[in-house]
């Protein structure tokens, strides 16, 4: 089964960072991924930049564009790994060793697929 | 990443929206700033023991306004001491706190912060300077020595200003939609200032101001997500990403000054680069520009190119007519001048800048491009003239030497022509 594993995390912290500090976060969060890696188990990973950068089109007859996310919250959803799991409980293995290396306070929803097309376009 | 840079990070993150609300609550700038210090003392010694609580501003508050309550009744004895398990035990009461300190009341609290130190009344120097001990926490000798003064002369700066502000009696009720949206160009216009005091800086006052650049960016982008639909403020948040992606590049090893077109474009920062991009992209979709559109719209068609030489230059040119247009300065012009080089020529640049003579008189920038115009158009003895007058106008010894490059380039070429 493959699970998305979506990143929540409060944006206002993770903006602030400097450019050290996010690069020790992801150095330590890549010598998880580099495992998932080898194991084939990885498929894609990406960072959505900020919510500010957001746009939203209410579905409807005449689609409504709106600025900003679709829900003010205090966590946002600011990345996704979709990883191949067993079951539930590898998933949770998964986010938890991802849990361990960022040691940041958000927390990682974990969503099974059930459309996955992996075709991607060149990089931003 | 520990958890004691997880707790700085907290701490001065929501400082704008908790001393905002001790403010709200005490009506006194100072007072308001020592609760929050004193909240920040026990989040130190409460949240690695305990672990973070839900909303860190929320906690700040109330912590904070209980410490300064139970201080103000220590002193006037009218109560007897409460013990401190009262005090430390705060979590029953965080929730119901977090709910009541919605989203709409923070939006005003931080609002309220940042307007009361861009008051119209004071003196630009003092609205800088407390935005800068009251919004961004930083403190007086920082302060100071960014302003290149002494740390009582700032003291006094500061304290000035908040006693204008309580002596008039700022209203503290939210301001009105319309009031508001005035403001807002203020703030960021404050905001912008605040910038530019960290991107100027040059030699030495470098590591001391760049944090200013961070702050900056930290606000605005709060600032946005307040006011989610301002193209403008897409486009200020935009514009100081591209200029300060530039960092990394803008110095070289001596630290002097890499111009943009010598600068190592791959050592830009590539994610600042994408998300200016995104948020002029989402701003122009308002079909309502303005000048912070513009200036970041020219800062991304430098981002884009590669090297120096695919920069399109013709489509700058048109930024530049707008941005004319839209805040007509002779500063505007005089930089529409370099692009104009570049598209149609020097000729048409100097055709340009010759109305400014008298306003920019004594600004050495003018006298500079002034100078370098003339020499491509093989003008060599006006060309001296103009760059001995921008020596004579140069503020610090790098502008200086720096024409004295362009003097010694003339020196050859003319002794060529001899």
């Amino acid at each position: 089964m493959l699970y998305a594993i979506l990143c929540y995390d409060n944006e206002d912290i993770v903006t602030a960072w400097t450019q050290e500090e996010d690069d020790a976060v992801i150095a330590k969060l890549s010598v998880v991924t580099e495992k998932l890696q080898q194991a084939g188990r990885l498929g894609p990973v990406f960072r959505l930049l900020p919510t500010t950068a957001a746009t939203t089109v209410r579905k409807g007859k005449d689609a409504l564009v709106i600025d900003g996310p679709f829900a003010e919250t205090k966590e946002q959803l600011l990345g996704v790994y979709i990883v191949d799991c067993e079951d539930l409980e590898e998933a949770v293995e998964t986010a938890k060793d991802l849990a361990r290396a960022s040691s940041s306070h958000g927390c990682y929803e974990l969503r099974p697929l059930s459309l996955y097309l992996p075709q991607a376009p060149a990089a931003p | 990443m520990t958890d004691l840079v997880w707790i700085d990070h907290a701490l001065v993150g929501a400082r704008p929206q908790v001393v905002g609300a001790l403010l709200r609550y005490f009506r006194d700038l100072d007072m308001a700033e020592e609760a929050y210090q004193e909240a920040c003392l026990r989040a130190l010694s409460h949240w690695p023991r305990n672990g973070p609580p839900r909303d860190p501003a929320a906690w700040l508050i109330m912590v904070g306004r209980n410490v300064t309550l139970d201080q103000v009744r220590r002193t006037s004895r009218q109560q007897p001491l409460p013990d401190e398990d009262s005090l430390s035990d705060l979590e029953d009461a965080e929730g119901p706190m977090a709910e009541r300190l919605d989203a709409g009341e923070y939006r005003d609290d931080v609002l309220r912060l940042l307007f009361i130190c861009c008051h119209p009344e004071l003196p630009a120097t003092q609205q800088i300077a407390l935005a800068l001990r009251i919004v961004c926490g930083l403190t007086v000798p920082q302060i100071a020595r960014a302003f290149l003064v002494g740390d009582s002369a700032m003291e006094q700066r500061i304290t000035r200003a908040k006693a204008r502000i309580s002596a008039d009696r700022l209203p503290f009720e939210p301001p009105g939609a319309v009031e508001r949206l005035e403001r807002l160009g203020v703030v960021a216009a404050m905001l912008y200032l605040l910038f530019n005091e960290g991107y100027s800086a040059t030699g030495e006052a470098v590591a001391d101001r760049l944090p200013f650049c961070d702050e900056a960016i930290r606000l605005v982008r709060l600032l946005l997500r307040l006011f989610p639909a301002e193209p403008e403020i897409m486009g200020l948040l935009a514009l100081m990403l591209l200029q300060h992606a530039r960092h990394p590049a803008r110095f070289d090893a001596a630290g002097n000054i890499v111009l943009l077109e010598d600068q190592d474009r791959s050592r830009w920062n590539p994610s600042m680069i994408a998300e200016g991009m995104a948020l002029i992209d989402k701003a122009f979709r308002h079909h309502r520009p303005g000048s912070y559109q513009l200036q970041a719209a020219i800062a991304a068609l430098h981002a884009r190119a590669r090297r120096a030489q695919d920069t399109d230059w013709t489509q700058i040119d048109l930024f530049y007519a707008s941005l004319e247009q839209a805040e007509p300065s002779p500063i505007v012009t005089l930089n529409r001048s370099v692009v104009l080089a570049k598209v149609k020529g020097p000729e048409a640049a100097l055709a340009l800048i010759e109305p400014l003579a008298t306003r920019l008189d004594g600004y050495f920038h003018y006298h500079g491009a002034r100078g370098a115009y003339l020499r491509q158009l093989g003008r060599l003895r006006e060309a001296r003239v103009a760059f001995d007058r921008a020596i004579a106008c140069a503020r610090t010894a790098a502008e200086a030497a720096h024409i004295r490059q362009h003097l010694d380039l003339l020196e050859q070429k003319a002794g060529l022509a001899d």
